[in-house]
């Protein structure tokens, strides 16, 4: 690698090992990506949330759950003193509990991404792969599950295993997964029947070796821009779920919660809602666009 | 002709889909030597590449017996068998995975198989084909047709079989290419002492590569033929002789 910079590294047509073959792929698929300025955006507005989220003791001023001087420091309005977003009817400082708030709503995401997305692929490409009776009675469990509007379905689960942020994320989740699992299924049934596919199964692999190692990779990406579009709807269920007081309990900051508990000053006070609002709309446009962006790149459909 | 290798006895495939059937294969018989060179030859649809997809599983077998090594083959085929049978499918844009390299491609097979020597033997399959260690972490959209061809025998040799089940291996490649890769074909099976059936519908191809052949037509099994017969054009029946003057092309018309 001396005489090569990098990138020409990254780039070659004849990678002298598996590392270099890989960091490849996935450097020209950064290439992709980066030219698409909208999707940097997005990628940004996350990256941005996750960083607040880490930081969120150093970025906040004030203590998000403890207020100020009841007396004097209830309703301020924003850039008074050094209250950037003003205060709640508690005298708390919005600014420091929508800081704070970003971790419930990444934790939300991530808990919802890391436990739907397996259960899809999982249901979605056992389903596509051996067809029959597995297909039949995977896909009428699917379609119970999306026969409920979603957020029904996860009111119901949080009613019935008692309100709390954690509880609300199982809801999201046992709710997501069914449009996941239709996705893996379909993109599953297109290439099953595939040369490469055939060839592996010629070789002695085992169904579950050609399910992990070839049918996977290639439902992947498509799930996974499924769910960051998604995340948007995930995102804005938790803070319905927080509006309605079923998510997050007082006086976590959650986004949603922190938006009914404003709503009674909405004419008067219209910040203490009001900023919650638009961090959730930030976010949610974040992974809108980020996801619009991960399409463009990955969908093989799109591409060429 | 030496002991059988593989044989095909009355083989039917009948393929169901709701209330349609489909008789692909209507009792089809014959026998490959080992070490021998076997042709199947027809027009599409006549049923032979599905012949081949029975022998390796991918094809349901409706009656019939196949044998390998005079062993029936038992359904769904034992692994063990796909270290004696491997494939090379017609479509080498069709045939190898998007998502893996080369190298990925060449060392599953071994891992299955809990083959030793991983690397050397990676190493001497993609010398063995004509590409050289560089090609090895490539993915295939790096590769030519031809390329990727070679990677599909490479990926087929790697278990060492000793048959070979060639698909139209040559039909999706451009002229100057289906020589090369028939080239290295026929080298390694002189260098190994490979048994091939080959399916083709290019009666040329089949005629460099095969010692004998089958006609195939409408799932049944017309004529069989030597490679001699074949240049000779002695023919027995109608199919066969229509089947060779259409491979003539533009020779000007005979007597006959």
């Amino acid at each position: 690698m001396t005489a090569m910079t990098r990138r020409e590294w990254l780039l070659s047509e004849r990678p002298a090992s598996r590392r270099q073959a890989r960091l490849g792929q996935a450097y020209r698929t950064w290439l992709t990506f980066r030219s698409n300025w909208l999707a940097m955006v997005g990628l940004g507005i996350v990256l941005a949330l996750i960083l607040v989220a880490i930081f969120a003791d150093v970025i906040a001023p004030y203590n998000p759950v403890i207020g100020g001087d009841l007396r004097t420091a209830r309703f301020l309005p924003p850039l008074t003193g050094d209250h950037l977003l003003g205060t709640d009817d508690l005298a708390r400082d919005i600014f420091s509990r929508i800081v704070h708030g970003s971790r419930l709503t990444l934790m939300v995401v991530v808990l919802v991404a890391v436990i739907a997305t397996p259960i899809g692929l999982l249901v979605g490409t056992t389903s596509g792969y051996f067809g029959g009776w597995v297909d039949t009675v995977l896909m009428r469990i699917t379609d119970i599950f999306l026969a409920f509007p979603r957020l029904i379905l996860a009111l119901a689960f949080v009613a019935a295993l008692g309100p709390g942020i954690e509880n609300a994320i199982i809801a999201i989740a046992i709710t997501s997964w069914p449009p996941y699992a239709r996705l893996a299924r379909a993109e599953t049934l297109t290439i099953r029947d595939s040369d490469y596919i055939n060839a592996a199964r010629l070789q002695g692999a085992s169904s579950a070796r050609i399910l992990w190692g070839h049918v996977t990779p290639l439902c992947l990406s498509s799930v996974i821009i499924r769910v960051t579009l998604d995340m948007a709807g995930i995102i804005l269920t938790a803070a319905g779920l927080g509006f309605l007081g079923l998510g997050a309990q007082p006086p976590q900051p959650e986004w949603g919660a922190m938006i009914a508990a404003g709503r009674r000053f909405l004419i008067d006070q219209w910040w203490v809602a009001t900023m919650p609002g638009i961090a959730i709309f930030i976010v949610s446009l974040g992974f809108n666009l980020l996801g619009d962006g991960l399409r463009d790149v990955l969908d093989p459909k799109a591409r060429k | 002709m030496g002991a059988v290798m593989l044989d095909a006895d009355d083989l039917h495939v009948t393929f169901r889909s709701g209330g349609d059937t489909v008789k692909a294969v209507r009792g089809v018989s014959f026998a490959v030597a080992r070490g021998e060179s076997f042709g199947i030859v027809g027009e599409s649809g006549s049923g032979k590449s599905t012949v081949l997809r029975a022998i390796c599983g991918l094809a349901p077998t409706t009656a019939g017996t196949i044998r390998l090594d005079g062993t029936p083959l038992t359904d769904p085929r034992p692994a063990s068998f796909y270290r004696h049978v491997q494939m090379v499918f017609q479509d080498p844009y069709a045939s190898l995975h998007p998502r893996h390299t080369i190298d990925k491609v060449l060392s599953e097979p071994l891992a299955i198989h809990g083959f030793d020597r991983r690397e050397e033997r990676i190493e001497a399959a993609l010398n063995d084909v004509g590409l050289g260690g560089d090609f090895r972490f490539r993915y295939p959209h790096q590769l030519s047709g031809g390329q990727r061809q070679r990677v599909a025998v490479a990926r087929a040799l790697i278990l060492e079989p000793e048959v070979l089940l060639l698909d139209e291996p040559t039909s999706a490649l451009d002229a100057s290419i289906q020589a090369e890769v028939l080239n290295l074909l026929d080298r390694i099976r002189a260098e190994r002492g490979l048994t091939y059936l080959m399916v083709s519908h290019d009666l040329a191809v089949v005629a460099h590569m095969c010692d004998r052949l089958v006609v195939m037509q409408h799932g049944l099994a017309v004529e069989e033929l030597t490679r001699e017969a074949l240049a000779a054009h002695r023919a027995e029946t109608d199919y066969t002789r229509k089947l060779l003057s259409a491979s003539e092309g533009y020779t000007p018309a005979e007597a006959s």
